[in-house]
């Protein structure tokens, strides 16, 4: 017996291979590579914003009336609100709160839903049709009204804004899941799994689930502007984040009062909401490209 | 005669349709298959050759009959009972493109049967599947590579290696060669001959190629929609077939060298299996139907070589 376990660069170099292959083809694509560029400044924005913006106290409720909606210039670069706060430190600071919102409503909505769908496509039958039923009932129903709501029931705040928005958002991967799950469920390689006598939960966690990844992580990746515009709208409408926590849709709420005569206070704000959704936007474009070739381009 | 392997006995397997309707897939099969024989089950598509090897497997539940397993009917067992026993019984699909699964590699595919039935250790699996894709006459290299590297031929030795981990008695070919290439056909054919030789196992060997039926299979099973129409030793039903559809699946054969295109045999397509018609269902194609055939049903009839032809009984 003389097969010996080889190294991992060469049990896997047809992965890596393929892994390089995806960077290549995700690099030829300018606006994948905008989209990447914008996703990677906002994370690093989240990351760091403390320690890089100018005025960090002033994303706590302190108040400089001297200051009151300054003109954008050099000490203050988006100018500054009506409590005399730095524009551009709140604008920053707000990226936190907002990657925070989109990771736990994308990541529950998919704990949630993935799991779901992968049942309801496998089992098929009576799980089928409960899961799909409830699951219809969901979409039936606009998901920002559903969530207007649900916080309604809850009462305002931002995490009951990620409550509501969650609670809405996993439908929509059940039925991502479920349609592939149910072609993958007849497949012969899942078959042949059930000649040898695999367990159900073996097959679903080695077979389907594998094979149901890429337009997961696709759906994901534009989710997660998805979603922050729905949490920025709740702040809008007052029923998300409270001032003076610095967050997007609740700066552009108290702006528009001051629009159009103090322009900046709404425009920064909502140009960075634009910005990070078009981000998310375009990189879930391009891992579709690559990832999901065969999908249609909506 | 050694008591038979598997044994099928008025099998059927019924799709249930909108409307009241059934879709009768297999409507009463009986085989039988003897240890190390190789029976040949023969049809056009759709007339239920995969499902009679599906439901031998008990890969699905039967709606009637008995799956007579080393003598056990196996027709009702749940999937808990039935594991034990897949270890005596594998298939190998048509595709072989479709039957593993992208994501894993062929050390993966091939070391699932073994896992999943615990029966090498966490060392001895490495050197299990290097022995098995040996056996099938693949390289040591070939363990870390993932299905989309492999040839059509390669990823097909990789399934039978699959197949053979557990050591079955009996392996249910679906169409093992109709995907690959004419060349590949020849050498899986000869390996999977080869195989049987050393090894005793038992073939339910499923196709619509006559030829390689002829070479490879001892005995053969010809169906019409859902039943076994004709079933006989291999040179008895190919030299002297009884029953009217078996010899038009011969005649439809091309001559390797044709003087001239042969007649078509026979007219008109497969009822549909949600309305097979009263009566020898064969009847509405038949070039020797006669009054009875419309009326009674024939059943097999004969010893070694069976036929369901109410001329053939007659005769």
């Amino acid at each position: 017996m003389s097969a010996t376990r080889p190294s991992f660069a060469q049990r896997h170099a047809a992965t890596l291979r393929q892994l390089r292959f995806y960077a290549w083809s995700f690099g030829r694509s300018p606006s994948s590579m905008l989209g990447l560029a914008i996703v990677a400044l906002f994370f690093a924005l989240a990351a760091f914003g403390p320690w890089i913006v100018p005025y960090p106290l002033d994303a706590t409720g302190a108040m400089n009336l001297g200051n009151r909606l300054k003109p954008p210039s050099a000490a203050h670069w988006f100018g500054t609100d009506e409590m005399g706060n730095d524009l551009y430190s709140r604008v920053i600071l707000a990226t936190r709160t907002s990657l925070w919102v989109g990771l736990t409503i994308v990541g529950a909505a998919t704990v949630v839903g993935v799991p779901l769908g992968i049942a309801a496509g496998y089992f098929g039958g009576a799980v089928r049709a409960a899961i799909m039923r409830v699951t219809d009932v969901f979409l039936s129903v606009p998901g920002i009204v559903l969530a207007l709501a649900i916080v309604a029931a809850l009462g305002p705040g931002i995490l009951n804004g990620i409550i509501a928005l969650a609670i809405v958002w996993w439908p929509g991967y059940v039925r991502l899941v479920e349609a592939k799950a149910l072609a993958l469920r007849n497949e012969p390689f899942v078959e042949a799994a059930r000649a040898v006598g695999a367990s159900h939960a073996r097959i679903l966690a080695v077979h389907i689930l594998p094979n149901c990844t890429s337009p997961i992580i696709v759906k994901a990746s534009m989710d997660m502007g998805l979603a922050m515009l729905a949490a920025a709208s709740l702040g809008f409408i007052g029923l998300g984040a409270k001032p003076p926590a610095p967050e997007w849709g609740a700066m552009i709420s108290v702006a528009r009062t001051y629009m159009p005569n103090w322009w900046w206070y709404a425009v920064f704000p909502g140009f960075a909401i634009y910005l990070t959704v078009l981000g998310f936007n375009l990189f879930g474009d391009g891992l579709r490209d690559i990832l999901d070739p065969k999908s249609s381009r909506g | 005669m050694s008591a038979p392997l598997l044994e099928l006995r008025g099998l059927a397997k019924h799709y249930p349709l909108k409307g009241g309707r059934v879709v009768r897939a297999v409507d009463g099969v009986d085989v039988a298959l003897h240890p190390g024989e190789s029976l040949g089950l023969v049809g056009e598509s759709g007339c239920g050759k995969s499902t009679v090897a599906r439901l031998a497997l008990r890969l699905i539940p039967p709606s009637a009959g008995a799956i007579l397993f080393q003598g056990r009917d196996i027709s009702g067992l749940s999937d808990s009972a039935l594991r034990p026993l897949r270890r005596d019984m594998q298939l190998i699909f048509q595709n072989p493109h479709a039957a593993l699964n992208p994501r894993r590699t062929v050390f993966a595919s091939v070391a699932e049967p073994l896992v999943v039935q615990g029966v090498a250790g966490r060392d001895g699996v490495l050197a299990r599947v290097g022995d098995l894709l040996r056996q099938v006459g693949l390289p040591d290299s070939f363990l870390w590579r993932y299905p989309h590297e492999l040839s059509g031929g390669q990823k097909q030795r990789v399934c039978i290696a699959r197949a053979l981990a557990l050591e079955p008695k009996l392996l249910a070919l679906d169409e093992p060669t109709s995907a690959l290439d004419v060349s590949v056909q020849a050498q899986i054919l000869e390996f999977l001959q080869e195989l049987r030789s050393r090894s005793g196992l038992a073939y339910l060997f499923i196709s619509h190629n006559l030829a390689v039926v002829r070479q490879v299979c001892d005995r053969v099973a010809v169906m019409y929609l859902g039943r076994v129409v004709e079933e006989g030793p291999v040179e008895a039903i190919f030299t002297a077939p009884r029953h009217p559809y078996t010899r038009a699946l011969i005649a439809a054969v091309l001559p390797p060298r044709p003087a001239g295109m042969p007649e078509a045999p026979l007219a008109g397509d497969v009822p549909n299996a949600a309305e097979i018609p009263p009566g020898c269902r064969f009847a509405p194609r038949c070039p020797i139907r006669m009054d009875r055939c419309t009326r009674d049903d024939p059943a097999l009839a004969g010893t070694d070589h069976r036929a369901a032809c109410w001329a053939a009984s007659e005769a």
